[in-house]
């Protein structure tokens, strides 16, 4: 038995988008509550009904959540390991496998990040003597004082041997932030929406070489929710059922702290850690990547779209910077349009939650990049430490 | 050429926070030698140090010291400073480097004596020890010449 088909998102609410640190006093808590109503209003079911809570590197449990909304009865609660956006995925598919297994029947899916002025995701390691927020540690010992302080850092010396084994060029990361742009300009909300030429991209400043500004994501606080159900109650729902065909999470097993320890093996470090997420999934969708009309990309970083796209097997590996060059992910026109949303590059950084709210867009044909008759659509989330995880949703 | 000030990096962002599982690999740094960790068991090198062996799962690790030269693996070239402290040091590099005697091991270092223009994967280095503090003792590495 396989989630294959089982169950539906039903429906889909976002906060307001801010800039980092400006959403004002509002708590994070709300800032999940927001998110969580608009999409039990979008579902056209109550809130009292959510008996189901699965999230990710979020410190907003079920114990917080239901009470502030007064949920009767809580009947699973879950969380993905990870502090980042690598376990967006993997809490969509809890969900689907929670109310599979009988767990519950209403289990929305909700992330929100805000983030402190001494807390920022961009400096992770920044601190004096490094550490997540707890002072220096020992397994930052090894990085921290040789500068390795931070998510771009560590995903630019990836992008840098992906450069040096398969002649990647700067145009090449520069198209992707490019292209997300044009999307984002057709997305009201999406906070970056002045034009961007690769001229402006070369004229950006560094931030680790290999990486540039904007090959670099915005740092914002907001929240997203998803309500998943059994596909018998979806149909019974005003919106047009998402189906969640497949979903799955995880990573090859030396991928672990890859992005801080840096030791992954050299057959898989020139990747996105999604190979082995990537192969699970088609197998359980029982689809190929020339099924895939549309996909939302975590795109934290420029480079890992790339990564992602050989591991997904868009186009060959080493292959993918000509790839996206030629137009391929370029929306209307391109062989697979990606982040038609505008992606974290310039719509917004909430952790992955909006890649998968745009697919369910594309699927009931309200996206403002609509891809004509799209019917099958990929969602990824990380590269980052194990597990990240990707879902592949179909109308 | 252009060589950078010591340290590389400032003083403060070097205070070691060590346990019983890395305070060998810190005092083997401070006696100049670069330990990695080997499985007594089987022979496979980790790093950083860990409790188990992550190939046999063997609990008896020992650390074997190395000459200390290498490749350069990957690098980036840092330009905005993550912390303001860094702000004076910029642009600096991070580099992994591949230990020739402890294969399958990167170390996370700076190549401290070569311009950003000039270090490239696979150039040969070696460690170039240094001491922000007194008795904390880094390996950071410098270029190396290699006479075929």
């Amino acid at each position: 038995m396989s989630i294959k088909d089982r169950t539906c998102i039903a429906g889909v609410g976002l906060t307001d988008y801010y800039k980092r640190g400006q959403s004002g006093d509002k708590s994070a808590l709300l800032l999940c509550c927001e998110a969580i109503i608009a999409a039990c209003e979008d579902a056209g079911i109550d809130v009292e009904e959510i008996d189901g809570f699965s999230s990710y590197a979020d410190s907003n449990s079920a114990a917080l959540v239901a009470p502030a909304l007064n949920i009767p009865e809580v009947r699973y609660s879950n969380s993905v390991w990870g502090g980042g956006g690598g376990g967006a995925c993997a809490a969509v598919a809890n969900a689907s496998a929670a109310i599979t297994a009988g767990f519950a029947n209403v289990v929305v899916v909700y992330h929100a990040i805000k983030q402190s002025p001494t807390s920022r995701f961009g400096q992770a390691f920044a601190r004096t003597g490094g550490g997540y927020g707890a002072g220096g540690t020992p397994g930052a010992d090894f990085i921290a004082p040789f500068g390795l302080m931070s998510p771009p850092q560590m995903f630019a010396l990836i992008v840098q041997r992906h450069m040096y084994e398969y002649g990647t060029q700067p145009e090449h990361l520069g198209s992707v932030g490019v292209t997300f742009r044009e999307h984002a300009r057709r997305n009201p909300k999406a906070l970056m929406r002045e034009p961007l030429t690769l001229d402006d991209y070369f004229a950006s400043r560094i931030i680790a070489a290999p990486l540039r500004l904007f090959d670099c994501c915005q740092e914002n606080d907001g929240a997203g929710a998803l309500i998943v159900v059994s596909a018998e109650r979806a149909r019974d729902l005003e919106p047009r059922p998402v189906y969640i065909m497949a979903g799955a999470q995880g990573g090859h097993g030396r991928w672990g702290e890859a992005i801080t320890d840096q030791q992954m093996p050299d057959e898989i470090y020139t990747t996105a850690g999604h190979a082995e997420v990537a192969r699970n999934l088609f197998q359980m969708a029982g689809v190929g990547p020339e099924d895939i009309d549309v996909a939302e990309l975590y795109d934290h970083f420029s480079g890992m779209v790339l990564l992602q796209l050989e591991d997904y097997g868009f186009c060959e590996r080493g292959e993918s910077g000509p790839f996206v060059a030629e137009g391929n992910i370029r929306w209307p026109d391109g062989r697979l349009p990606v982040n038609t949303h505008g992606g974290n590059l310039s719509e917004v950084y909430l952790h992955g939650t909006t890649h998968m709210v745009e697919a369910v867009r594309q699927l009931r044909g309200t996206s403002t990049a609509q891809v004509k008759d799209a019917e099958i659509a990929l969602v990824t989330a990380g590269p980052s430490p194990i597990p990240t995880s990707s879902l592949i949703l179909r109308r | 050429m252009a060589t950078k000030a010591s340290p590389y990096l400032p003083a403060d962002i070097a205070h070691l926070n060590p346990d019983e599982i890395t305070q060998g690999y810190w005092d083997s740094c401070s006696r100049r030698e670069l330990a990695i960790q080997r499985c007594t068991a089987c022979g496979h090198f980790q790093h950083p140090p860990k409790q188990i062996c992550g190939s046999c799962r063997a609990f008896d690790l020992a650390l074997a010291p190395t000459s200390g030269r290498g490749k350069v693996f990957t690098f980036i070239v840092v330009h905005h400073p993550v912390h303001p402290a860094l702000g004076p040091h910029l642009p600096y590099n991070v580099a992994l480097v591949e230990l020739e005697d402890a294969p399958g091991v990167r170390i996370v270092t700076n190549v401290v004596d070569t311009p950003p223009e000039e270090i490239q994967i696979g150039m040969p280095v070696e460690v170039a020890w240094e001491e922000p503090h007194p008795g904390t003792v880094l390996p950071r590495f410098r270029r190396r010449e290699v006479n075929e």
